[in-house]
């Protein structure tokens, strides 16, 4: 191991020390869907690597190969520049990498001590195994900030805490390489200012991490080399000190086909939907929405851009029904109930609000149902879908989902083929011919076109904008900022639950939207990113 | 996604394991000492060779289908009811007090209040697993075994301590009144002119199966609360998304296939032994299981898999008769095997046939399927995939 | 109650407990492994026919556990191939093997024996025989404790005591050793063992295999120990039971052994007693054979105590997505 690594050094090919990690040629398809193409990477030493894209760029894809979980269709691995086959987890452990899992790999119901042993104990028997281990995580703890108590079960202790379990189970098994796969998703603030220093003390004690992220923040903040991933390929390898937040954003959405949208200015009316300090708390007890305000007029698009998994999914599936909020929301003026108890997507529709949802594969379609049985998926109850008192009229919605598929350029226009078995453009046509044609007031659109073909945006993209030109409301939710510049009449950009600020398209660019999406506002981007960043994680440690 | 042909997964895969457990079940025959092919000649003479054969095939595939239905509703919300027999058991007890209780003056009118107090009666017994699974979480397989064993120490009871008439041994009922007596297969043939059996238990009950049969059907596939179930039973996540409450169709759900066991009462309690005796069921909730397997869940399936466990059952009877050295258990090992090889061993058959028909360059008369991972290469079995429309 | 009326319900509780106690440990390795096993009824079955069968035959009990014990393993094998390796539906694996033993059993008897579906009468060697504990001589004058230890502790064929020992090898193998270890762990989050570089299915199978042995121990004893010989259908439900009693102690070994001691004591006074008046009022014998079942769900539905299954119980474990 080189264990004299100074940062200046990392990343550089002409550097003689081997690297502690080196792809070459990735490659990995989930059948016709290529997760990972042709990647090559080193990750020097006693670094911290970032490596970062958007959602399905294909991060966590590429760790699960190195950590022997899939399989690579083609490739090489090198660590400490020799090349080493990993067809298992086994492999990985004793090629010393370890891995923290975004999910993770705990037993609820056992000990933290338990947890660490598990797969490493001495000999067959538990009692030398446990206490060799208590002494391990006591010193453990001692040098890198990781105290827990080690016969605290896990479904008692917070997530921070299940955390550095996972970092302790790495550490006992003697890892030099650690992975880190999304780790601040389910951290405060604070706990992921805990997790950088102890990252930092690993680094200083001359550990190779690699941090799997989307958070510029995190990036810019504790890598000392940062890697791009989009789309399964990886763009860029740069130093993160020769770089910046606006860069890095570029890099991971990528410059793509311009996509203008013809629109006229928009024409707003009255008030359709009030958001009023609306808050939603998960099942882990994790607080995804803080209390935010919006507000939708009719005529008007309000597009939330963001990095995903910064609330955004949670405001659409409280407006849809799916989840319970507290907080206030009217519609056209009255106001719905959100605790869940009177209400569902079915009162939601009936309210006129219709959902174009964030997943449509398992949301929005049942993708074993036929065309015409999924363009009626919410709107079953409609009387004009009954034959009689009894029956559904089924041949009548055949024939208007025939109608609706031409309409809405599905292809094939067959009405008999399940949702299955038309591409991701056609699937979302589907879709949006179901929600849009209901006319409604409100209409809640996730992420309109991912995984559809560019001929399909431009279709979708024109329905909705069609649909506001009707004077309709519309909230669009998009992680991708081309569409949200394209479409939204306004733009609220949020961040960690939060509405971090609102912009009109016309007086903002992709440069100050990224920066809020990281969670810096434009008064204090004069400051460092590193200041800014650091000043954001203090305010929010103390409300958290 | 690897996808079959539909004529392979409703028809080549259900014959392939039915000639696999048939196969065995020949193996334990020639053990015996026996021929296989002799065995087997004799059941389908005694299953169908006759009035009298017939009459006791479509008989036990009377109480299938009843059973088999049952199983396949539930199955369509990717519920397991394991519980028909305790469900057909309490059926059988509500059609028995119906009968009981009123001196019935035509059978026409008893039979709907029978069917009525079957169908109640096989409900509620589902209900309180049903209510468990919706609101507890309590595992719905569980719970049902659970009430299997509840409801035949009720039966018990019931007809030992109070429904036994005064000064008789055996624990049952006496018979009951003859307004309630169904019409058989005699009878019937007679309206229309024909001759069958005189001592055959095949009743106007077989009707009503058949009857169930088609309003099944059109409950899943052409009316709300159906397509209601299965968008259910697709996609939990979805149905939430779409405004369908799990709990009411879990609710729901179970109480039509919870109704349908208990109609099974009508055939063998009123159409056949004319009183409530100690076990009506005689098996025929689990053969159930079996029936909605082999029938992929869907009614038409579920009758000709009825009607083919009915074969065996009468078939398996007349074996033993020609040829005592194989025992009438020679059925359960048969019908274990069916279920063995449709049900937990589906994926040995599916897996090689996927390959097969996904090899490149086959189409396997499906469009090429754009598919994201994860989509993959589960493999479920035959029960969290029941045939759609 | 006096002792004379205690003692002899004691005995036929801890006698009609041992076979609930072997499947409801059998069961519980199955299920800690994750592998919801429903099948433990058509496993006690086959073991008790093949067990009393051999041992007819050979005239040797040793023997015809041994037979038992292969006999029950070849079902628990094949519920660990539909479940482990084709990830079939272990419910309906389940129910299918349970159809096997109850028409194999017959079959093959009659075949065999002729007797229509029983074995021969089994008696000498071909029995397990009460075991009397040393002292029982010098101390059944003994006011109290004399009754007790002649009548209630000594006098029980050997697996009844293995039984009780191998309640505490369960806790101790669950709770002390690696592999106790990862099979908790592989019941509850497979991925965890799976992550740590364990096979998954090489301790599903371990676990099938162990359940295997212990149903084919209480089928033999059922057979060769509590009963002199099979008779068709002659678990009668002791599986399902068995499996209420793992439910009711919360997958747990010591809870077991309570739950199945209260089990079997239920047994054993619903047989004593044709009618039994508790607090005035008459409690019919078919309610204390329903009363497991009925405690079970009571149980299931979380009033008294939630009971929380492994929770990766009944689902395959796939790795590669």
């Amino acid at each position: 191991m080189a264990g004299t690594v100074t940062e200046t050094q990392a990343g550089r090919p002409a550097e003689s020390a081997a690297p502690a990690i080196e792809l070459r040629g990735i490659s990995k398809a989930f059948g016709p869907v290529q997760a990972n193409k042709d990647i090559s990477i080193r990750v020097m030493p006693g670094t911290i690597h970032g490596i970062i894209g958007e959602n399905g760029a294909g991060k966590s894809t590429l760790m699960s190969i190195l950590y022997g979980f899939y399989k690579a269709d083609a490739g090489e691995i090198f660590i400490n520049g020799e090349k080493t086959e990993i067809p298992d987890s086994q492999a990985a452990i004793s090629a010393g990498i370890g891995m923290v899992f975004q999910h993770f790999k705990l037993v609820q119901n056992f000990s933290v001590l338990e947890n660490v042993i598990l797969g490493a104990e001495d000999g067959a028997l538990l009692k030398p195994s446990k206490a060799k281990a208590r002494e391990a995580l006591k010193r453990l703890a001692a040098e890198y900030e990781l105290q827990v108590d080690p016969d605290a079960l896990i479904e008692e202790i917070g997530v921070g805490m299940q955390q550095r379990v996972e970092i302790l189970k790495a550490l006992y098994r003697q890892a030099d390489i650690l992975i880190l796969d999304e780790p601040t998703g389910v951290l405060t603030p604070a706990e992921a200012d805990h997790l950088f220093r102890i990252l930092e003390g690993l680094k200083a004690q001359g550990k190779t991490i690699i941090l799997i992220t989307h958070k510029l923040r995190e990036i810019m903040d504790v890598t000392d080399t940062v890697s791009v991933m989009r789309r399964g390929e990886m763009t860029a390898t740069v130093q993160t000190s020769e770089t910046d937040a606006e860069h890095l954003a570029e890099l991971m959405v990528g410059r793509k086909v311009l996509l203008r949208v013809d629109k006229k200015p928009a024409a707003p009316g009255d008030t359709v939907l009030e958001i009023e300090n609306l808050k939603v708390v998960d099942e882990d007890g994790v607080e995804r929405l803080r209390g935010i305000d919006l507000h939708v007029r009719a005529g008007e698009i309000l597009g939330i851009a963001g990095v995903a998994g910064n609330g955004q999914s949670e405001v659409l599936e409280v407006l849809g029904g799916i989840t319970a909020a507290k907080g206030t929301v009217r519609i056209n003026g009255q106001e719905i109930d959100l605790s869940g108890k009177s209400s569902d997507g079915q009162s939601r529709r009936a309210r006129s609000i219709a959902h174009v949802p964030e997943d449509r594969q398992s949301l929005g379609l049942i993708m074993d149902f036929h065309a015409w049985e999924n363009m009626i998926f919410g709107y079953h109850h409609d009387p004009a879908y009954q034959k009689n008192a009894l029956l559904m009229d089924n041949a009548g919605i055949r024939a208007e989902t025939q109608a609706k598929m031409e309409r809405f350029d599905v292809r094939p226009p067959n009405p008999d083929l399940t949702a299955r078995s038309f591409s991701g453009g056609n699937q979302q046509k589907i879709v949006c011919a179901r929600e849009i044609e209901r006319n409604p007031d409100l209409l809640l659109v996730g992420q309109p076109t991912r995984g559809v073909d560019i001929g399909a945006i431009e279709f979708i993209h024109n329905q909705i904008v069609g649909l506001r030109d009707q004077g309709k409301a519309v909230l669009l939710v998009s992680v991708e900022l081309e569409e949200i510049m394209s479409l939204a009449d306004r733009i609220a950009v949020m961040f960690d639950g939060r509405v971090m600020g609102e912009r009109l398209p016309s007086e903002t660019d992709e440069r100050e939207l990224g920066l809020l999406m990281a969670g810096i506002t434009d008064t204090e981007a004069e400051h460092s990113v590193d200041e800014v960043a650091a000043n954001l994680a203090k305010t929010q440690g103390k409300v958290g | 996604m690897n996808k079959l042909p539909k004529w392979v997964d409703v028809a080549l895969i259900p014959f392939i394991n039915l000639l696999l457990a048939l196969i065995v079940s020949g193996l334990v025959i020639l053990y015996i000492g026996e021929s296989p092919f002799e065995a087997i000649s004799i059941m389908v003479r005694g299953a169908v060779g006759s009035t009298y054969g017939w009459g006791y095939t479509l008989y036990y595939a009377t109480n299938f289908i009843f059973t088999g239905l049952a199983v396949a509703v539930a199955f369509q919300a990717r519920m397991f009811n394991i519980g028909g027999e305790g469900q057909a058991a309490i059926g059988s007890l509500g059609v028995a007090l119906v009968c009981l209780a009123v001196p019935w003056p035509h059978w026409l009118i008893a039979l709907p209040a029978a069917v009525i107090a079957g169908a109640i009666f096989g409900a509620a017994w589902a209900a309180i697993p049903a209510y468990l699974q919706a609101k507890r979480g309590s595992h719905i397989v569980i719970t049902t075994i659970m009430f299997n064993f509840i409801a035949s120490a009720l039966l018990v009871y019931l007809l030992v301590n109070v429904m036994k008439p005064v000064g008789t041994m055996a624990p049952e009922t006496g018979r009951f009144p003859p307004g309630t007596f169904l019409p058989d297969a005699y009878d019937m043939a007679g309206w229309v002119g024909l001759r069958f059996s005189r001592s055959a238990p095949l009743n106007i009950t077989f009707f009503i199966a058949i009857l169930c049969c088609v309003l099944v059907y059109l409950l899943i596939w052409r009316t709300r609360l159906g397509y209601q179930i299965r968008a259910f039973g697709q996609s939990e996540s979805a149905a939430v998304y779409a405004g369908i409450s799990p709990v009411r169709i879990t609710m729901i759900t179970m109480l039509i296939s919870g109704g349908l066991a208990g109609l099974m009462g009508i055939n063998a309690v009123m159409g056949e032994a004319e009183r409530l005796v100690i076990d009506p069921v005689q098996g025929a909730g689990f053969v159930g299981i079996a029936v909605a397997l082999m029938g992929r869940s869907h009614p038409a399936g579920v009758f000709l898999a009825g009607l083919l466990f009915g074969m065996l059952y009468q078939g398996g009877g007349e074996l033993e008769f020609d040829i005592p050295a194989i025992s009438r258990e020679m059925i359960l090992v048969i019908q274990a095997l069916v279920i063995l090889f449709t049900g937990a061993f589906d994926n040995m058959i599916r897996m090689p046939l996927e390959r097969l028909f996904n090899r490149p360059g086959r189409g396997g008369g499906s469009p090429a399927k754009p598919m994201p991972p994860g989509e993959g290469t589960t493999h479920k079995p035959a029960v969290s995939e029941p045939e759609k429309s | 109650m006096d002792l004379a009326t205690i003692i002899p319900i004691l005995d036929a509780t801890l006698r009609s407990a041992t076979p609930l106690l072997f499947v409801c440990l059998a069961g519980l390795f199955s299920e800690r492994s994750g592998i919801i096993d429903i099948g433990l009824e058509g496993k006690l079955l086959i073991a008790a026919f093949f067990s009393a069968s051999v041992a007819a035959m050979s005239g040797s009990v040793w023997i015809g556990l041994l037979a038992g014990i292969g006999a029950s393993l070849v079902l628990s094998l094949l519920h660990g191939v539909a479940s482990i390796t084709f990830r079939g539906n272990q419910l309906i694996s389940g129910v299918a093997l349970n159809f096997l033993a109850s028409g194999l059993t017959v079959v093959i008897g009659e075949n065999w024996f002729g007797l229509g579906g029983r074995t021969p009468q089994l008696s000498g060697a071909a029995r397990f025989q009460p075991i009397h504990l040393p002292g029982v001589e010098a101390m059944a004058d003994v006011p109290v404790i004399g009754p007790i230890y002649s009548n209630l502790i000594s006098g029980h064929t050997i697996l009844v005591y293995a039984a009780i020992v191998t309640v505490a090898l369960t806790w101790w193998v669950l709770f002390r050793t690696r592999f106790g270890l990862h099979l908790r762990a592989v019941g509850e989050n497979p991925e965890s063992v799976d992550t740590a570089g364990i096979s998954v299915i090489r301790l599903r199978y371990s676990a099938m295999v162990i359940a295997g042995v212990l149903c084919g121990i209480g089928g033999a004893y059922l057979a060769t120990g509590l009963a002199a010989g099979f008779v068709k259908e002659m678990s009668a439900g002791r599986g399902f039971i068995a499996l209420a009693a793992l439910i009711f102690a919360k997958w747990r070994p010591w809870y077991a052994l309570a739950a199945c001691l209260l089990f079997g004591f239920l047994d054993a006074v619903g047989t004593r007693f044709q009618k039994l008046e508790v607090l005035g009022v008459n409690v019919p014998t078919q309610f204390m054979q329903a009363l497991p079942y009925i405690l079970t769900v009571v149980i299931l539905a979380g009033f008294v105590g939630k009971a929380i299954p492994p929770r990766a119980g009944g689902t395959p474990y796939v790795k590669e997505r």
